[in-house]
């Protein structure tokens, strides 16, 4: 005999999107799909210590994959649209998980103490930090409307151009450092909601987090400095 | 003995509704050796005898087993030590020391009266599923049901909850995340718990959630306040649990 439960009349979207576990893993998945474009992304960037004509071969190449199957610049602008639902579905996700969290501590302790890691505390406003960011990055290196250069198809060009001027250097530095520390608690904390940590992995699933986020800022501020420096120019 | 003189900041709040605030109190004579409550009991003495409203806690056992007790003392759930507040003792503070004692903060534990909060929330999730359904009656022989040791230990661990509330005190979040996860995951383990396996994690979040308790960030506040040393990976469990109960609908 099934047994009639409140859980029973519910749908499993409903199991999803209306759930702080569920809200969390919508956030866990779409999460780890924009850290695993980052780290493609990341490595791609490396193309600029080859010189322009590998950095702008190497641009250009990203807009054929899946040629003849798939027409030009089909494939990026599926990536696009897929990494653009992932950016939507994990900041609304954040924002009304965030708002349930703040009504849910009304009144603040007189006695305040800080215990939680400086990753684990900025995850909010780190977030916000990189909403902003991947607007403008957009607008800099994609649209090219803010980019000093701006000149589409000359991606090595552009990216010379943004880190020949200080506040292009800020802004990203500024993003990346924010980047590395949400994908510091971030990395671990999907592992989490996904139910796959355990006791005796956590020690393991700590330190690749730390790792994978700084590998990941490191290989991304790379560019600019070497920019800075004159490697690249 | 060396006795300590002490300053209290605790939080008075005569009803649900009334305006409360930190009340500043001076005690003398605490022995190092009583317990936290026990040095409340001297500051109520003095106030029943000055004909003042003594200060309203929950206690019962004062041996760490009931949950009763709890409240946040400078700033730490249960205080200092990793304890409840009735097995705190006052060697853990020095003479002259200022004390804040305030009463658990969350939306779904409404204060009473000054350190006083309602936790029938925690009651309500675990009636949406904290439970068995088995034939009552004499006690089951005990070899019927064959548990496998690693599966009664977690379940042993995952029992100790007391159901304190430090948890949810602890958490930015207010989140009741460890608490019901403790009690899912004790459940879920053993086979007297597998028929309602499924419906128990998504009822008892569900009612979590309905009670307006926060989400969870993962901060681990919740595990390092807790007396009982429920461990974080328990809400990991839960996760793994509730998301299985997804899949199989
Ligand atoms: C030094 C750091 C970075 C450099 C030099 C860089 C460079 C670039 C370049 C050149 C493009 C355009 C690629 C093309 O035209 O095919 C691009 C696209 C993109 N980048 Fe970055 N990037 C950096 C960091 C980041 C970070 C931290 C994020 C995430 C928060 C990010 C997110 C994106 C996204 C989402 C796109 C795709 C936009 C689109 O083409 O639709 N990037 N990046
Ligand atoms: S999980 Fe720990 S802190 Fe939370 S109610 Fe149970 S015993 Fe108290
Ligand atoms: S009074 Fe029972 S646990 Fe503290």
């Amino acid at each position: 005999m099934a047994l009639a439960t409140r859980a029973g009349s519910r749908s499993i979207p409903a199991l999803i999107w209306r759930s702080t576990i569920g809200k969390k893993t919508v956030m866990a998945v779409s999460g780890l799909i924009m850290l695993l474009y980052l780290i493609t992304h990341m490595l791609g960037n490396l193309k600029v210590f080859f010189g322009p004509d590998e950095m702008n071969a190497y641009a250009q190449w990203l807009r054929t994959i899946g040629e003849p199957f798939l027409k030009h610049e089909w494939f990026i602008w599926i990536a696009r649209v897929g990494l653009l639902a992932a950016v939507v579905a994990h900041g609304v996700a954040a924002y009304q998980l965030s708002r349930l969290d703040l009504a849910a501590r009304p009144v603040k302790y007189a006695h305040t103490r800080r215990r939680t890691s400086y990753a684990t505390r900025t995850m909010r406003w780190g977030g916000v930090i990189l909403g902003l960011f991947i607007v403008w990055h957009i607008l800099d290196l994609t649209t090219g409307t803010v980019n000093p250069h701006g000149v589409h198809g000359e991606a090595y060009e552009n990216v010379v151009a943004t880190f020949s001027t200080w506040y292009g250097n800020v802004i990203y530095i500024v993003a990346l450092v924010a980047l590395g520390l949400h994908i510091r608690h971030g990395l671990w904390s999907a592992v989490q909601t996904l139910g796959l940590g355990s006791r005796t992995r956590d020690r393991a699933l700590r330190a690749t987090a730390t790792t994978v986020a700084l590998v990941l800022t490191a290989g991304f501020v790379s560019v600019p400095v070497a920019v800075m420096t004159g490697i690249v120019s | 003995m060396t006795t300590m003189n002490l300053t209290l900041r605790i939080w008075r709040q005569a009803g649900p509704d009334a305006e409360g605030r930190l009340t500043t109190y001076q005690v003398s004579g605490i022995s190092p050796d009583m317990s936290f409550l026990e040095m409340l009991d001297t500051l109520n003495e003095e106030l029943i005898l000055a004909d003042e409203e003594p200060v309203a806690f929950d206690h019962d056992c004062r041996e760490g087993i009931c949950g009763a007790c709890g409240m946040v003392i400078n700033g730490a759930a249960h205080g200092p030590e990793r304890t409840t507040t009735c097995q705190l003792h006052m060697r853990h503070f020095s003479d002259g020391d200022t004390i804040d004692i305030e009463p658990w903060r969350a939306a779904a534990f409404p204060v009473v009266k000054d350190l006083v909060v309602d936790r029938s929330a925690f009651d309500r999730i675990i009636g949406s599923g904290g439970y068995i359904t088995a034939p009552t009656g004499s006690a089951p022989e005990a070899h019927a049901t064959a548990v496998p040791k690693p599966d009664a230990d977690t379940a042993f661990e995952h029992a100790e909850c007391i159901g304190c509330g430090a948890c949810v005190a602890a958490c930015p979040n207010g989140s009741a995340m460890l608490f019901t996860s403790a009690k899912v995951v004790h459940l879920n383990v053993l086979p007297q718990g597998a028929p309602e396996r499924e419906s128990r994690v998504l009822d008892m979040v569900g009612t979590m959630d309905a009670e307006g308790f926060g989400g969870c960030t993962n901060t681990g506040e919740c595990a390092t306040a807790c007396p009982k040393g429920i461990p974080l990976t328990s809400i990991t469990a839960m996760n793994r649990e509730y998301l299985r109960a997804v899949r199989k609908r």
